[in-house]
């Protein structure tokens, strides 16, 4: 095999691992750029597959090649009211944002198998039969190197991806709205002074960070692991918390991360049939996310710093 | 209403809330809540083997919740603890199989091996928290992840490819035949009275030494400690040592008494994130975490007898914890609704 091969294996491979991450992580950003720490983006990511495997299931019949698409717009809604109660909790009645993540966290698993086990009278759901399409882009692919690379038989889920960092990074750093919000996280008496709502700013916030987890859960679920079971979502919520620090609380950042982890985890997956890599352990790998977000945090890896009001909750007229 | 009696009320009223909604998710999804309990309640007293049982489940529970509360006490928040129990667990297997050695020395080895596994997978977040003020929450989830993945190597390596380590010596184990006896053949062990030994022990080292005072205070307000002198960096790291340590005895009671053995997991037991619930809901004493562990090994241990008994999943009391931790976190609220009630009875009055 040569390098070339190697590497049309890999990075094709290693972005549709990364689509469900870059999405979680640019959900992260937006809760924890309003000062929300959200710890539970992993239970949101599991509601949102759940939902999308249970909508696909249910309408397949329905609406035909659609359906993936409409099962993602049904897992955003269900992640968003979920995170409401992370942003009750946290916002409103002044909990311990951590704690609340956890609870989220857990909740969410056990609600998504309870209903399983209900539903279908297993511990996992059956597979789904209408799964996203992968294409060659047309004339892209043909180009050399850079066609087989990123443009032959990919998922219209990772343009998608990718398209929603961009306009994230737009939002955040382009808009009056990212300007209030990165303001609401850094110095919320600042900003409340000036008249923004910093209340209805996180709450916004973390609605945000709810939708773009459950719509990264079902991508995972429907394109990965086509069906739900109790490890679908087994640490890719704290993977993509992992890739949002990694980088550094930025939308291209987290992207830039959230590739790299995926470009990990698809080694950690099809390792074993290239040579060189298949020599490493693949312990070696499984550890390697989150070795690395130690060292970043650590600041071997250039400093990170979090928004400073993170975590803290907003209490007006205090000091 | 005194602030001491809130405090009590705040943790009893979360769990009557985390019940209620547990019924009417039942209620919604057609099952009878009143069936529902009745087994959870058989299923943790039914007779004297399920007590047994109840009890050998609360054990770990002990131990995984005094680690978060240690912590907690000294500022910190380690949601590490499952990784530190799974290290642990390991550890204490490992000592278990690798050497046969008189009871005597073999048994308190593979403890003490449990108790150090645990306490340097807390020592590296720890490290970092003192040395480069990383927060240790986020250090302690990816040690977790770790903690998984290089188990699952080890018993590989250890079993030559399989997916469990034999099982361990006699000589390690922490089995009594006394209670099983007394409890028709469960599987309690010997375990438990580590766990309460241990819960006198966090007591001691919180309010009887210079040590536990040291990281109270540390807790309380890190730059009045340092210019009290004293060394805040030294008592981070030891602090979540200690918690650590605790986490590893947790997972020593799966290795040494439940289990005797340790096989690779595909996720987390749960034990170790369930701690945090028991620790909030013990305020963080080493009576409180009795009380929490005691609730939450119940609940889990009953749970099981859900799904024969009256055909509900056992998710369902997982749920509830769920909910008891999110009201116990938004404790504020919940003082504030009780502080208007106690203000609305002076005025009827």
């Amino acid at each position: 095999m040569s390098f070339m091969d190697i590497l049309y294996f890999i990075v094709p491979s290693a972005i549709f691992y990364a689509a469900p991450l870059i999405l979680v992580a640019i959900g992260g950003v937006f809760s924890e750029r309003s000062g929300v720490v959200n710890i539970g983006l992993e239970g949101l990511m599991v509601i949102g597959a759940f939902v999308g495997i249970l909508f696909n299931l249910l309408f397949a019949d329905t609406f035909g090649g659609m359906t993936p698409w409409l099962a993602l717009i049904a897992a955003m809604v269900a992640a968003l009211l979920l995170s409401l109660l992370h942003a009750v909790a946290s916002i409103s009645f002044r909990a311990d944002q951590v704690v609340s993540g956890v609870a989220i966290n857990l909740l969410a698993i056990a609600l998504a198998l309870y209903l399983v086990k209900s539903i279908f009278d297993k511990g996992q759901t059956d597979f789904i039969s209408e799964r996203f399409a992968r294409y060659n882009v047309p004339f892209l692919s043909d180009i050399p190197v850079i066609g087989p690379l990123f443009f032959t038989s990919v998922y219209n889920t990772s343009f998608f991806a990718i398209g929603v960092a961009v306009l994230a990074w737009f939002v955040i750093y382009k808009t009056p709205f990212g300007l209030r919000l990165r303001a609401v996280g850094e110095h919320p008496m600042a900003a409340d002074t000036m008249g923004i709502n910093v209340t209805r700013m996180r709450y916004v916030a973390v609605m945000i960070s709810g939708a773009l987890a459950g719509i990264g859960g079902a991508i995972y679920a429907q394109t990965i692991t086509g069906d739900f079971g109790h490890s679908t979502i087994n640490g890719q919520g704290f993977m993509a918390l992992a890739a949002m620090i990694f980088g550094k609380w930025h939308p291209l950042g987290a992207m830039g991360a959230a590739l790299f982890f995926g470009f990990a985890q698809s080694l950690s997956i099809v390792g074993s049939s290239i040579p060189y890599i298949q020599e490493i352990p693949n312990v070696f790998l499984l550890i390697l996310p989150y070795v690395l977000t130690i060292f970043a945090l650590a600041g071997f890896i250039g400093r990170a710093n979090a928004p400073k009001a993170n975590g803290k909750p907003y209490i007006k007229g205090q000091r | 209403m005194s602030n001491r009696v809130t405090n009590l009320l705040v943790p009893i009223v979360s769990v009557v809330l985390g019940l209620i909604v547990g019924a009417i998710i039942m209620l919604v999804s057609g099952y009878s809540p009143i069936e529902g309990y009745a087994a959870l309640w058989n299923g943790i007293f039914g007779d004297l083997y399920t007590i047994g049982e109840t009890l050998r489940q609360i054990t770990p529970y002990l131990l995984a919740g005094l680690a978060v509360a240690f912590a907690f006490r000294s500022g910190l928040f380690n949601i590490g603890v499952e990784g530190q129990l799974i290290v642990g667990w390991f550890a204490a297997a490992y000592v278990g199989v690798a050497v046969e050695l008189p009871k005597i020395i073999h048994l308190p080895l593979a403890i003490i091996a449990a108790a150090v596994a645990g306490a340097l997978w807390g020592f590296v977040p720890g490290l970092l928290k003192a040395k480069f003020r990383v927060h240790e929450v986020i250090v302690t989830i990816m040690m977790n992840y770790i903690a998984l993945h290089v188990t699952n190597a080890l018993i590989k390596t250890v079993s030559e490819g399989g997916d469990r380590t034999e099982r361990i010596f006699a000589s390690a184990s922490l089995r009594s035949e006394f209670l099983e006896n007394l409890t028709e053949f469960s599987r309690l062990h010997l375990g438990l009275l580590l766990a309460l030994i241990m819960v006198g022990v966090m007591w001691l080292i919180l309010e009887k030494t210079t040590l536990g005072f040291e990281l109270k205070a540390v807790g309380f307000n890190q730059n009045a400690s340092e210019y009290a002198g004293m060394n805040v960096n030294k008592n981070i790291i030891l602090a979540m040592v200690i918690s650590g340590a605790f986490a590893g005895l947790a997972g020593a009671m799966e290795a040494l008494g439940t289990f005797e053995y340790v096989s690779s997991k595909g996720g987390f037991t749960g034990i170790g994130f369930d701690g945090i619930a028991v620790a909030l809901l013990g305020m963080n004493t080493p009576l409180g975490v009795v009380f929490g562990a005691t609730l939450f090994g119940s609940l889990k241990y009953g749970a099981l007898n859900m799904p024969n008994a009256a055909g509900i999943p056992i998710e369902i009391v997982e749920i509830v914890i769920a909910v008891i931790i999110f009201f116990v976190a938004s404790g504020y609220i919940i003082r504030l609704l009780l502080l208007r009630a106690a203000g609305k009875k002076k005025e009827a009055k």
